[in-house]
């Protein structure tokens, strides 16, 4: 009972509370010291509207994660992830990221889904010296140092689709209805979509553009304006329109009577991990554009869905072996790796030699084998069109030649701009 | 040697059961069989000759071949004696290690059966693949799209054929005439013969004779075609046509100009109605809370989410325990869902709510509170991904009631929903004695009180059934939106606009405001878009409460006092 004197509490109190924030806040201070690990970051929405799509890819890393440490970790240290939750807030993506960088000292981090939320935590990752793997297909526009996007460019996802539907093969389709909700990666992405068509020859009242605010319900008076556009069979709607607002406006199209056969929807933002939360049959016989579907056909693919799943059973994850990958969740994945192989060519996690080291990295990703490129910090692809298929899967219905080498500035849109961190700094102008 | 003899006997049946497979199918003609181990050549020139022979041949039995061609599931299979043999293959079976896949022929797509009668399963690395490459794919395209075309003429379902003459007279190739006015002889279903009509009409405007094409033209602007107007312009404005023809096309062009004013005009209708029907329907529970009890219940959208939730629950029953009656799953989750949601603001009620009356600022912190907690909840139980509720089949699809205008069965049933719904509302209210003790209670409640009406149990209920409202609302909704956690959250704005709007305390207010706001919204939107259209909706209703800021009816009398 003694014991109890001021000085013990006082001393008690001190140490759990230090113990707390080290649990908190600090973990750094402690854990790195304990030598063996290696810390990284992993900064996805866990809560809030993006939480439907980003907690996948958190899902994926932790098991890219596990995979490594089980087979000993990079150069010999275990993964020691660092999650934490931006809320789907993008504010708080800020204040996270520099939270891991400065707190958590992390080596790198993967993370940001929508592109606001990319753009708030580039300052951060520019200015603290951090290294940020983006999974997730884009609008372009961009060139950092602190980044390397594993997701496609505007040339290695719209462009092909229109292409596609342009073709003999997709239809031959002339008059183009271009749909988004309203935010930067739709607003960008058709403007570019339209660049490029108004360069193949498409007069512009062939083009529609039009807009909708987030969660839009009430998709009756467009799909109204779709039906008057695309009379006379040779238009397609090319959809930027996010997540949830896609089974409304799906359902609306089925029940107004319009068919994929007459206007085909080619979306470029519904893959496998959308559609398992939608009732399809009013999807089937639609199009998508991307890199990477759950059903391509190459062994290492087989492995990686049978082992997500498997993930998502043990970890008793929601939807447990049900669950199914995607796009974004294949490039978030590789990117994972593409890190540990270029931490293990440059033999260091310094950020420097480690971007130095991820220039012409090739990995044998589970669509297959990707590349990163040797200056610009994005990702060689191939592209794919898929079919929706009844049971949430794809049917790949066109591929690209090889890979696709990414254009961050498009040829359509910014026909003068470049990215290069090897020869240049950054964006440079082209010259004439 | 009577092993032997035995062996043989149990070989035989494996020998002779898959020629007699084949022997049930009729056999192609030797043209065609020649096409077919010719388009498993590894020349693609050869590849594209035999595609499109067979193609040409108009043999319906070879149209499975073309589209598995085009998916690439095609593969030759050795047979006994060095002969070869062109076979589709089906879904791919993983067994252990192995990779198996059922054949079926490559006429008529008739399943090959092994020795045991049942389905052949080959090891797919015992087959050879037959490449398809890019330019076979683009054509085959179009010989698949005349195949199913014609086939699809004859689909037991009206809107498979009603797609199919309009693609066919879109794509306006004068081979498909035989078969539309084939079809169009023997056509019963009004719409379908209307899309074949003007499907022959677009093919003779193409390619027919002057007359045709002026007759033609003439027919199009009669049935008002929506789908022919470009092309009718274009003919108004060839030179090279004579002036009969033009002025023909010309006089169509403006047919159908009006006509499609007139289709515009319908729709606009019928949409404002069906917004203004779900409007309703979401702000009814809640007229019936904050307007009849005061009660600022920032939880609304989460009981909504709740309805929504029961609707799944219900249909996953039915998957796993009824899936022969999911159709029907609907019809029981309805009043589950407002039994679910009722239940929930009746627990809401008693637990909390009873003991803030009186205090709307910090009712209205407590209802947010629990509309966060039942939103984490309803993420930590069902995830946070959206889940997936069907449309019954009888909800999908639309009626089409005058050319160019198709009614949602999904937005029709809600719009009969929320006249159901207002129509009980308001017998429940004002012509039974449940009723006239909820609106003694929320007139003046100390004197109901003294009257001997247990306010204290009036309140629960009343609060129940505007939740139970809120549940029914949710379930109906599944129909036309998602179902995911933060579901609530998407309707609790519209809802209480509504509400505010209409005037407090006042249903038929309510009702008003609904068929207002729908009904301006679908005026404006075509004109603003939908970002702006929103706008343009809450500038209005901003400038409409600041002329009258109790809405639409003012509550008069001692309750506006209280």
């Amino acid at each position: 009972m003694q014991d109890l004197s001021r000085r013990n509490f006082l001393k008690t109190t001190a140490a759990v509370g230090l113990g707390a924030a080290a649990g908190i806040g600090f973990p750094a201070v402690l854990r790195a010291q304990g030598a063996g690990t290696v810390k990284v970051g992993v900064l996805h929405s866990l809560s809030g509207t993006m939480a439907i799509s980003e907690v996948s890819l958190r899902d994926v890393c932790m098991m890219a994660f596990e995979e490594i440490n089980a087979k000993g970790g990079v150069m010999g240290k275990k993964i020691e992830p660092v999650v934490v939750d931006p809320a789907s807030n993008w504010d708080l993506f800020a204040e996270k990221a520099k939270q891991l960088l400065l707190q958590d000292k992390v080596a790198v981090t993967f993370g940001c889904w929508t592109s606001v939320s990319r753009k708030s935590v580039l300052p951060v990752f520019e200015n603290n010296e951090g290294l940020l793997f983006y999974p997730v297909q884009y609008e372009g526009e961009e060139c950092s140092k602190a980044v390397f996007y594993t997701g496609a460019t505007p040339n290695q996802q719209l462009i092909p689709a229109a292409e596609y539907l342009m073709s003999k093969e997709g239809g031959g389709y002339k008059k183009f209805y271009l749909l988004g909700t309203d935010y930067v990666f739709p607003r960008t992405a058709n403007k570019i979509l339209r660049a490029f068509l108004v360069a193949k020859g498409v007069p512009a009242d062939s083009i529609a553009e039009e807009y909708t605010p987030f969660n839009h319900q009430d998709y009756q008076t467009i799909v109204g304006k779709i039906k008057r556009f695309a009379s006379g069979g040779s238009a397609a709607v090319l959809s930027t329109i996010n997540g949830d607002s896609n089974v409304p406006f799906y359902k609306e199209f089925a029940n107004q009577g319009l068919r994929s056969e007459n206007a085909p929807i080619m979306a470029f933002s519904v893959a496998e991990d959308e559609l398992r939360g939608m009732d399809t049959s009013a999807l089937v016989g639609h199009l998508a554009a991307w890199n990477y579907y759950q059903v391509v056909d190459t062994p290492q693919n087989k492995k990686f869905v049978q082992a997500f799943k498997a993930y998502a059973k043990k970890n008793n994850l929601p939807g447990g072996d049900k669950r199914v990958t995607d796009d974004p969740m294949e490039a978030a994945y590789f990117g994972v790796y593409v890190w540990k192989q270029a931490a293990e060519k440059a033999k260091s996690f310094e950020v420097d030699a480690v971007r130095k080291a991820v220039y012409g990295q090739t990995f044998l990703a589970p669509g297959g084998q990707i590349k990163m490129d040797e200056a610009n910090h994005h990702t060689y692809k191939p592209v794919l069109i898929g079919e929706i298929l009844k049971d949430g899967q794809f049917k790949v219905v066109s591929r690209s030649k090889g890979l696709v080498k990414a254009e961050p500035w498009s040829k359509y849109t910014s026909p003068d701009k470049g990215c290069d961190w090897v020869k240049e700094k950054g964006t440079y102008q082209k010259k004439a | 040697m009577i092993i032997r003899l035995l062996l043989a006997l149990a070989l035989l049946p494996g020998l002779t059961a898959p020629a007699a497979a084949q022997g049930a199918a009729p056999a192609p003609s030797p043209e065609i069989a020649t096409a077919i181990a010719e388009v498993a050549s590894s020349d693609a020139a050869v590849q594209e000759a035999a595609a499109v022979a067979l193609g040409k041949t108009g043999d319906r039995k070879v149209l499975p071949l073309l589209e598995a061609l085009r998916e690439g599931s095609v593969y030759v299979r050795p047979l006994p004696g060095g002969k070869k043999e062109t076979v589709i293959v089906g879904d791919k079976v993983n067994e252990g290690e192995k990779t198996l896949v059922p054949l079926f022929t490559a006429y008529g797509r008739e399943p090959i059966l092994g020795p045991d009668g049942k389905p052949l399963l080959v090891e797919v690395g015992k087959l050879e693949e037959v490449s398809t490459g890019r330019s076979l794919r683009i054509a085959i395209r179009p010989l698949i799209d005349a195949f199913s075309g014609q086939s699809q003429l004859t689909d037991p379902d009206w809107t498979v054929r009603q797609a199919a003459a309009v693609k066919m007279g879109n794509a306006g190739d004068a081979g498909a005439l035989p078969a539309l006015t084939e079809a169009l002889a023997k056509e019963k279903d009004r719409w379908v013969r209307y899309a074949l009509e003007e499907a022959v009409a677009l093919i003779q405007l193409k390619s027919g004779s002057e007359v045709e094409r002026t007759r033609a033209a003439g027919t199009l602007g009669s049935l008002g075609s929506q789908d022919a107007i470009d092309r009718l312009r274009d003919v108004a404005r060839d030179s090279a046509s004579s002036d009969q023809l033009r002025g023909a096309a010309g006089d169509a062009v403006k047919r159908i100009e009006r006509w499609a004013l007139l289709t515009q005009t319908m729709q606009i209708l019928f949409q404002g109605l069906s917004l203004s029907s779900i409007l309703l329907l979401m702000a009814l529970g809640l007229a019936i809370v904050f307007g009849l009890m005061g009660v600022i219940n920032m939880a609304h959208g989460e009981l909504m989410a709740l309805g929504a939730y029961t609707t799944y629950v219900t249909q996953t029953w039915f998957q796993d325990h009824a899936a022969g009656s999911i159709e029907y799953y609907f019809v029981v989750s309805l009043p589950l869902a407002f039994l679910v949601s009722g239940t929930a603001g009746f627990a809401l009620e008693r637990g909390v709510i009873r003991f803030l009356y009186g205090r709307p600022l910090e009712t209205l912190l407590l209802t947010w509170g629990v509309s966060l907690m039942i939103q984490q909840g309803l993420r930590l139980w069902f995830g946070a991904a959206n889940v997936d509720v069907l449309s019954p089949k009888w909800l999908s699809g639309g009626i089409p009631v005058m050319i160019g205008v198709v009614l949602p069965y999904n937005r029709l049933f809600i719009i009969g929903l929320a006249t159901a719904a207002v129509a009980a509302m308001y017998f429940l209210l004002f012509r039974t004695d449940a009723g006239l003790r909820v609106r003694a209670v929320t007139q003046n409640r100390g004197m109901a009180a003294c009257l001997g009406v247990r306010s204290r149990r009036v309140d629960a209920l009343t609060f129940a059934l505007g939740a139970g409202l809120a549940g029914l609302a949710g379930c109906a909704l599944t129909q036309i939106g998602n179902v995911g956690p933060e579901l609530g959250q998407n309707y609790i704005v519209d809802s209480f606009m509504v509400v505010v709007t209409g005037g407090v305390g006042k249903l038929l207010g309510t009702i008003l405001a609904a068929v207002g706001i729908g009904g301006l919204n679908k005026i404006i939107e075509p004109g603003l878009g939908a970002v702006f259209g929103k706008v343009g909706i809450l500038v209005l209703v901003i400038l409409f409460i600041q002329r009258r800021p109790s809405g639409l009816f003012a509550a008069k009398g001692r309750y506006a006092d209280s």
